[in-house]
């Protein structure tokens, strides 16, 4: 089991949380070409190591989380808040 | 190499067996090869083969990191069917169970391929008209496909939990028939026995480590054990290919790892002599019964990104309650071992064979987890598509400009999100 510390639950198996997928993706503006497009939607590093990934806390609060994990030894290295807003409110109660 | 058949068996039993030969050497790497297989899975091995046996190119080599079919080969819950319908896959996967079915004789090797029928449970008129649907077109393709009634199932297969009580209370099957299992490791020692026999270096404990790439060419691969030189390379490395990309100084790709677990029960007297599928919303199961008398089976990904050989508990626990809604009599069963393997799952749930951006380099993956009964056909039209330079019809739009064009090759019709491809 991987524990995530979420920002506003803390600490909990991941069994409660649904995996987003990579959180290093950026989407490009509407008319953006077909190519960029395809890029982000398509596209992945499939990084093995440290990488950045959405979790949403399903069974919890259900916010979205930005979370820093490795995908080879699922060590994570942080988690906070998906939303940059709530991530800097948060960083900066702390 | 001494051939196997009935003569040959009896002989050597008589002789308490001191004759046979090694089955395949163990070769160092040459300096230079016209081709270089990156992958002894069974994909990788069927590849070099068919190379040999269809295109007569013999100067190639298989390199592979740990030993062959050490990877996913060796991981499978072996699987075939070909109960596929979009374009391009249908006519893919059938032709390889027209492979399968003179595998043993083509390799001169028992893979123990047993056409036992796929049983895919329905449970809901939705279900049932989807399943209609799917296993129309494989008629009207030219494959096998039937429907089964409650009463017929139930006649078949009478111990499936069909109680009043079951909270998915099971309407009937699409059944394919020629549909079944082999010996995982059978097909690997067989691809490598037969590969070796034309004179193809398989080379184990080889890592690549990197490339010597000038321009759009790759002139050699750099490995764990020393520079080897090559005219083309191939990639067939499964969960490991946006690695391998990299290393060539490509950067990403249509495809996630994600791993996938599978159990094997302690041996049992004959209990099931179909392979049983159980799918609804949230759960996924499938399950046959080994010739050495375990059940073996497994259910979904682990649905995070991962590339650690390993397994989680929460999916032993889903499997195990999967089990127990469609084949209570399991209950007591132990479980006797479970394991995982890192699977290239694709954007769109279908794979790749195909060119890339640098003219040397063909690439084999994206087979989610779906690639043991692929292997034939993947070795048929890989070797292909290097030999001639040019897919074939059949995987033309199997590259990694179809979703450029608009092309999805979406049996789920699930979207672009590898996980939901199972
Ligand atoms: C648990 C599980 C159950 C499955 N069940 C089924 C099923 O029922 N039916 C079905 O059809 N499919 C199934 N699959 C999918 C199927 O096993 C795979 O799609 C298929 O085996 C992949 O092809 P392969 O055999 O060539 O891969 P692999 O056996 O994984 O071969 C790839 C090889 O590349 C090598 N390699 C990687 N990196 C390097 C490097 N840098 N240098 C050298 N070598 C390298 C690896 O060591 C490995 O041996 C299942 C998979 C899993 C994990
Ligand atoms: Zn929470």
């Amino acid at each position: 089991m991987i524990r995530i510390k979420c920002p506003f639950c803390g600490e909990r198996d991941h069994s409660e949380f649904t995996y987003g997928g990579d959180g290093s993706i950026k989407y490009p503006e509407l008319d953006a070409s077909i190519k960029e497009w395809v890029q982000a939607i398509f596209f992945r590093e499939n990084i093995c190591g440290m990488q950045v990934e959405t979790w949403h806390h399903s069974s919890g609060c259900r916010m979205w989380l930005k979370v820093e994990r490795d995908t080879l030894t699922h060590e994570i290295k942080s988690v906070e808040a998906a939303h940059d807003g709530l991530a800097k409110l948060l960083r900066r109660k702390q | 190499m001494t051939r196997f058949n009935a003569w040959n068996v009896i002989k050597n039993g008589f002789l308490k067996n001191p004759k046979w030969d090694r089955q395949w050497r163990d070769p160092e790497p040459k300096k230079e090869y016209d081709i270089i297989i990156v992958g002894a899975g069974l994909h990788g091995l069927a590849t070099a083969f068919y190379l040999a046996k269809n295109h007569n190119i013999k100067n190639v080599a298989v390199v592979e990191k740990g030993w062959l079919g050490g990877g996913n080969a060796g991981r499978n819950t072996t699987i075939i069917r070909s109960n596929y319908m979009m374009p391009g896959n249908r006519e893919f996967y059938e032709h390889s169970l027209k492979l399968w079915e003179n595998l043993s004789h083509e390799l001169n090797y028992n893979v123990m391929f047993s056409q036992r029928s796929h049983v895919n449970l329905f449970h809901s008129p939705g279900a049932r008209d989807s399943n209609a649907r799917r296993y129309n077109t494989m008629l009207l393709h030219g494959s096998d496909a039937e429907f089964w009634s409650l009463e017929k199932l139930k006649k078949n297969i009478p111990h499936l939990n069909y109680g009043p009580n079951s909270r998915f209370p099971i309407m009937g099957a699409a059944v394919q028939k020629r549909a079944g299992t082999a010996r995982h490791d059978a097909v690997a020692w067989g691809y490598a026995r037969a590969t070796d026999k034309y004179g193809i270096d398989i080379i184990q404990n080889c890592e690549v480590l990197g490339f010597n790439r000038i321009d759009s060419n790759i002139k050699s691969l750099i490995t764990s054990k020393g520079e080897i030189k090559c005219k083309k390379v191939g990639f067939a490395v499964a969960g490991n290919t946006s690695r391998l990309w990299k290393m060539t100084g490509l950067n990403s790709l249509p495809i996630e790892s994600h791993k996938l677990q599978a159990f094997v029960s302690e041996p049992l007297k004959p209990l099931l002599d179909q392979v049983v599928v159980f799918g609804v919303g949230g759960a996924h199961f499938y399950i046959s019964q080994s010739d050495k008398g375990g059940m073996v089976f497994g259910g979904d990904i682990d649905w995070y990104k991962s590339y650690a050989q390993k397994g989680n508990l929460p999916i032993v626990q889903d499997v195990s309650e999967a089990a127990m809604s469609v084949m209570p009599c399991l209950g007591r069963v132990r479980l006797l071992r479970h394991w995982s393997g890192i699977m290239d799952m694709s954007m769109d749930g279908s794979f790749f064979i195909c060119k890339t951006p640098i003219d040397n380099l063909y690439l084999n993956a994206g087979w989610n987890y779906g690639g043991f009964k692929t292997s034939p056909a993947s070795g048929w039209y890989f070797a292909d598509l290097i030999a001639n330079n040019r897919p074939d019809k059949i995987i033309e739009n199997h590259d990694l400009k179809r979703f450029e064009k608009g092309i999805n090759i979406d049996e789920r019709g699930a979207g672009p999100d590898p996980k939901l491809h199972g």
